[in-house]
Formats: structure tokens, sequence, C-alpha cells
């Protein structure tokens, strides 16, 4: 690979962030949330109508994620991220609440990456569809709230060496474009 | 001869093929993928698939879904014009083997009951069900687990008459650069071409059911596929939108008559990892 692979562990500061650069490798342990486009919807009315949120945002990583059931004996069942762009709209909201990270896939609005250099927060790549291997990165669940709501409930998540790509990082570079670019045949 | 066949039969087997279908990626798929690999000269590209080809002969080992999205279910039945059904009705059988699939294979749960007023179904059904009548007494089932990732970048379009096959070619292209990464390419781009607008997104989807690699048995049409699978695959974005050489594994296209005063096209993309399961019954 072309860049480096760095461990690291939640909670993930500013301070911890603000070096990386995109295209590194990350191997991420610790707790992480998910949360999807119903959790983020419930999460905005929270926001507006001062109420208290279920989960402390601050310095906190959301997994844009909703795994399959579990078999017996098994913690999880198959789980990867899903398409990011849909969560683009809560992305300021969530910013302001103090998170510092986000997992999913797939390239997002173009402010999404002015957002992240503003708050100092990264947008970390996984794979879509590796959902039987990047389960086993996933060692603890626990349904923190919004049970109704069942796979997009927000979950709380101990994981370890969960391997991320830095997609966009907090000086609002984003990987995609610049890969992409180097890839494209021009007519 | 009429042949009589229970809708109750149905159940067992249509919960299998949903099982099957998450579970385990055809040889036709995983050969694809491998010649992907071979093929990519991005590192991430690489590592990517590396990772998909892994993930994809870990989830069949351990029968567990290749993708979290488990997907709605689109069951596509061609039913011999001499099968008679006895038993309950038959889109009724159906959902039973979806829901006794996603229900007891530990599927997720996507289905909203209405889409505005957004409220799970819990077992995964209704299913998307198309049946055909065809000739013969055989019963042919299809169970095509649709996840949203590349369900979603679908595209549709009336062009003109004028707009030809360069409109076309412009439309399909426009729509896979616009899908990137999101589709979770490398993908399959099924491409309907003519009938109506109901007819035009059936053949589109019915596109992806053709093994990679084979192409259509018309000359025009199978040069067609060709020129739009070299042409996506100079985007560059790869993998996962990662960056690469691979963006789609195939193009296939269906065409239909259509009228004389239309040019309808419709782009159904399917993700990398292609999930279906047939039976002949």
């Amino acid at each position: 690979m072309e860049n480096r692979t760095i461990k690291m562990t939640t909670p993930l500061t500013k301070e911890k962030i603000k070096d990386l650069n995109i295209g590194d490798i990350i191997e991420l342990s610790g707790v992480i949330y998910t949360a999807r486009d119903a959790a983020h919807n419930r999460i905005k009315e929270n926001y507006e109508n001062n109420r208290k949120q279920p989960i402390e945002l601050e310095y906190q990583i959301i997994f844009y994620v909703g795994p399959t059931p579990a078999k017996p004996g098994k913690v999880i069942g198959s789980a990867a991220p899903t398409t990011s762009a849909r969560m683009d709209k809560y992305v300021e909201m969530m910013l302001k609440q103090g998170i510092t990270g986000m997992i999913g896939k797939g390239e997002r609005a173009d402010y999404v990456a002015e957002l992240c250099r503003e708050y100092g927060a990264c947008y970390f790549l996984s794979i879509g569809g590796a959902s039987a291997m990047i389960a086993n990165q996933i060692k603890d669940v626990e349904v923190v709230a919004y049970e109704d709501l069942g796979t997009e409930s927000i979950k709380r998540l101990k994981v370890e060496d969960l391997r991320l790509i830095v997609g966009i990082d907090s000086k609002g570079r984003t990987f995609q474009e610049e890969q992409v670019k180097k890839y494209k045949i021009s007519k | 001869m009429t042949r009589i066949m229970s809708t109750e039969d149905l159940i067992p087997v249509i919960a299998k093929l949903c099982m099957d279908a998450c579970y385990h990626l055809s040889d036709n798929v995983i050969g694809a993928l491998k010649a992907a690999y071979e093929k990519e000269e991005s590192p991430y590209g690489r590592d990517t698939l590396k990772l998909l080809l892994d993930n994809a002969e870990l989830a069949s080992k351990e029968e567990m879904p290749v993708c979290h999205d488990t997907g709605m279910a689109v069951v596509m039945m061609e039913i011999g014009e001499q099968v008679s059904w006895v038993g309950k009705p038959l889109e009724e059988a159906v959902n039973d083997g979806v829901r006794k699939g996603y229900t007891e294979g530990y599927l997720r749960k996507s289905v909203y009951l209405d889409p505005l007023n957004r409220v799970n179904s819990g077992d995964n059904t209704p299913c998307v069900l198309h049946t055909e009548i065809v000739t013969g007494d055989k019963v042919k089932i299809t169970v095509l687990p649709k996840g949203g990732g590349s369900e979603n970048m679908g595209t549709f379009t009336n062009l003109v008459p004028a707009d030809g096959v360069e409109g076309v070619k412009e439309f399909v292209l426009k729509s896979v650069l616009a899908a990137g990464g999101k589709a979770c390419p490398p993908i399959v781009v099924g491409v309907g071409i003519g009938g109506t607008m109901d007819k035009t997104t059936l053949i589109a989807k019915k596109a992806l059911l053709r093994p990679i690699g084979n192409r259509n048995p018309n000359q025009y049409y199978k040069e067609l596929e060709e020129e739009l699978l070299e042409e996506i695959n100079k985007f560059g974005i790869g993998p996962l939108g990662m960056g690469g050489r691979v963006t789609a594994l195939d193009v296939h296209i269906e065409y239909y008559p259509c009228h004389i005063t239309s040019l309808p096209v419709a782009v159904n993309l399917q993700c990398h990892s292609v999930r279906q399961a047939t039976i002949e019954l």
C-alpha cells in the first residue's frame, strides 16, 4: 500500500486525528456507535427541540451500519457500511454536537469535506459489502437507543482493529477524488 | 397435459433460495472478481477486491450473509402454461417463503410497509414478484435480493428517437458516473432499451440475471455492450470508488420493440456481490 497503517483507540479527539492524511489505513479499537437515516432523524429532532440525546456525542465516531441479526452464539450478524451520502444533510448537526468521525462507504457532497475541515473531523471509508469479515472485527454489541428501529437502532459497538481508510481528512482533502483522477483515462 | 402443483410446496423452496443467494456467491461471480483482481492496477483497488473475495469465502463457509444489506427480495417466476396451482394464492405462498427465508436465515429485515410513513414490516415481506407465463410445464424461480446501495442508483429516461445510439450511450455513461462508488463497484450494468416505461425497467433488471461474460446474441447489441464496458472502465472509479481500472464487471443490454415516437432507456445497477439463486421445478 502507498500509505501507512496506524493503530488508534477511541475516543478520537481532534488532537488525535489532526495529523491523519487521506489514504492512511486505520486499525481502530474501542467503542463506536451506529446510526443511519432513521436514528439521525431522531437525533435531529432532539437537537432542534433542545432535548437530551440518548448518547453523549462528543469525540464519538458514528458508523453508518445496519447489521443482520446475529445467529445463535454470535455477537453480531453481517455488518458493513451503508451509503454515506444519505446522511450528508445531518453531518453539520452531528459535528456541532461534537462527533469527530464518521464511517461509511462512497462519495459525499462537497460540503462534507468543507465541514470536516471546519470542525477538524474525519470521514473514514470501510469496505461496502465485506460484511462477514467486518463482523469479525466487532467484539461486542449493545442496543443503547431506539430499539423499535430494529437494524437502524443506535448500538454501542466494541471494535478491535476495525480496518478503515481515511476518506476525508481534517484538512478537507478527499481520498476518492484524488484516486479516481489517477486512473481516469480521458478521451 | 395439465401439471398440478401446490403453492405450499414453493414456501420452503423460496426460503432456501433467499438464504442461498445471500450466503453463497456463484462461481461465475467469484471468477469475475478474481479476474478483476488480476487486472486491477490500483493498490487500494486490489486490496479491496482481495477483501471482497476473502469475505465471500468466509460468508459461504460460515453460512452468513455476504453483505448485511440482504435487500428487498425480487422474485422472478417463469410459469409453464400447463401448470395449474392448488393451495393458497400464489403471491401469498411466495411471500410466506420470503418471510421464512429472511426469518430463519437471519437475514436483515429491510422493508418498510409504506414509503412515506416508514414502518418496518418486520419480516422483509412483501417481495417484488414478477410472473411470466411461458410454454411447457416447468416453473423457474429466481430470487434476486436487491440491496439499496446499487438499486437506488438506477435511472430511467425517455430519449427522443433523434437521440439515437449516441444518446443511449451518453445516458448510460452519465448514470454510471453519477453512481460512482456508491453503487458498490465493480458493478454489473443492466440496460433496458425500448418497450414502454414498465417494460424498459423490467428488462434492465432481467439483464442482471445473465451470467457475467455472456454477450447479447444480437451482434449490434453485443458490440454496444463491449463499447460501453470499455468506456465505463476508463472512468477510474475502481473497486468501491477507491480509484482503479475495474469499475464494471460487465454491461448487459436487453432490448424490446417500441413505439415509433419512443426511445426509452433504463439502467439498473448491480453491486459487486451479484447475489441470485435459481431453481427449476
